[in-house]
């Protein structure tokens, strides 16, 4: 019986057969159906997964015709930092505009988040001038609500995650309601100041990543902004699949966030006012990568359906069907981007 | 898509200015460009169309637009404002 290579969500190899394989889109697909109400794919979309997985190609790619943009989140801390390069923010732009050939690109400071940048507005919008002059394609400026920075020792509020484990629930919930205000009015500053600096766009980053008031609060902040800037772009990427529900009693047009999954999450960033939606599938680390990619694909196509706004997946390690891993194997990258594009219908990535 | 190798930038633009899907995008796009969507990502093809209307390309070229006076030709050539653009007319008093 032949045996195709593939890989597990942590990025190890190892080889499957074919029912193995074809088992493992079913199992994937339908988990994702079930957890988020929603179809799981049909069987000639498991044919296209299965023969984009089986490829004998290293590297796979979409079909001509079939492009799509690309927007980065952490976008300058990629080559100076994380890659130790030795060169400033407004270089590593240049480099992504002229040698990469990215569509878009992000400033954005060590520091990722709202809270943080206020003290240093002055000289992050000098940068965004600056790089204004010089570059042609679309310049974000991106950073995380980060809500959980607005509690002891670092900010001024009791912190819900020692709260919480108390039974002290009304008083959490008290808490996150107190952050969010500070969290709002630190987001609408910092983004209004780099907008007015001339930044083609807002990246609210990793929304979500302190639960449903993270996602509130960047919600109102979208709000206050697009109304004080209709034309203003705005990115709202997620930080995981499902609106974890810290606090539990938090609405938006009507909406309980707590639990809302990617198809769900689209709508009430759209009604808040965003322009690019930025969908998040985590990757299971001990599943295989034909497991994640069913399930992911699963998801993306129902969002890319509910949505009246363009979704760029996010294809990072550990989201979008990449395996967990700091260098994430092409052959899987570049599966998972073709199977969102062809058959989840992302509009970017 | 390639980004000012081809017409990557321009696509993303009209995401981020209009909030069209990548279809429309790509449309719209390739019509104000006179060519087909399936040549948006033809290297030849847009290496030749961004030095025609000096629109910002990968070479370095002598006389050719850069940076800001290149995104002066996309928001003219799109339709749109650019908010650098905007700002640099407002601080040159060009506007």
């Amino acid at each position: 019986m032949s045996e195709f290579y593939t890989r597990y969500g942590d990025g190890s190899p190892t080889r499957v057969s074919a029912d193995e394989m074809r088992r493992d889109l079913e199992v994937g697909t339908n988990d994702a159906a079930d957890r988020g109400k929603i179809p799981a794919l049909s069987q000639s979309e498991l044919d296209h997964l299965f023969d984009i997985c089986t490829r004998p190609d290293k590297t796979v790619s979409v079909e001509r015709g079939n492009e799509v943009v690309v927007t980065f989140d952490a976008g300058t801390l990629k080559l100076p930092i994380r890659a130790g390069v030795p060169m400033d923010r407004s270089s590593a732009i240049l480099t992504h505009e002229r040698a990469f050939c990215s569509d878009t690109m992000e400033l954005a400071h060590v520091d990722y988040s709202y809270k943080q940048l206020k003290a240093i507005i002055h000289e992050e919008t000098a940068a965004m001038e600056h790089v204004q002059l010089n570059t042609i394609i679309p310049i974000f400026y991106g950073a995380m609500p980060n809500l959980g920075l607005y509690t002891k020792p670092d900010g001024p509020i009791e912190n819900w995650s020692e709260l919480l484990p108390l039974a002290k629930i009304s008083e959490a919930k008290a808490a996150q309601e107190e952050a969010m205000e500070h969290a709002i009015k630190d987001m609408v500053y910092v983004a209004s100041r780099m907008y007015e600096a001339g930044a083609d766009g807002i990246n609210f980053d990793t929304v979500g990543a302190s639960g449903d008031a993270d996602v509130l609060a960047s919600l109102k902040a979208v709000e206050i902004l697009k109304n004080k800037y209709p034309d203003i772009a705005i990115e709202f990427g997620m930080s995981g699949e499902f609106i974890l529900g810290m606090h539990g009693d938090l609405f938006f047009d009507g909406k309980r966030l707590a639990g809302l999954y990617p198809h769900q999450q689209v709508k009430v960033a759209e009604k808040a006012g965003a322009t690019i939606f930025g969908a998040v599938i985590n990757t299971n680390s001990s599943r295989t990568f034909a497991w994640n990619l069913a399930r992911t694909v699963t998801f993306v196509k129902a969002c890319t359906e509910a949505a009246s706004i363009p979704v760029h997946v996010n294809v990072g390690m550990g989201v979008g069907a990449i395996p967990n891993s700091n260098t994430p194997a092409v052959d899987a990258v570049s599966r998972a981007d073709k199977a969102l594009v062809e058959i989840g219908k992302a509009d970017g990535l | 898509m390639g980004g000012i190798r081809t017409a990557g930038d321009l696509v993303a633009r009209m995401q981020m200015a209009k909030g069209m899907k990548i279809k429309e995008a790509k449309e719209y796009v390739a019509g104000k460009l006179g060519i087909s969507t399936f040549e948006l990502c033809d290297e030849a093809v847009m290496q030749e169309i961004r030095e025609s209307l000096d629109i910002g390309h990968v070479q370095a070229r002598d006389g050719a637009s850069i940076g800001i006076q290149a995104k002066f030709n996309i928001a003219k050539l799109l339709g749109i404002d650019i908010r650098s653009v905007e700002n640099f007319k407002r601080l040159t008093g060009l506007k």
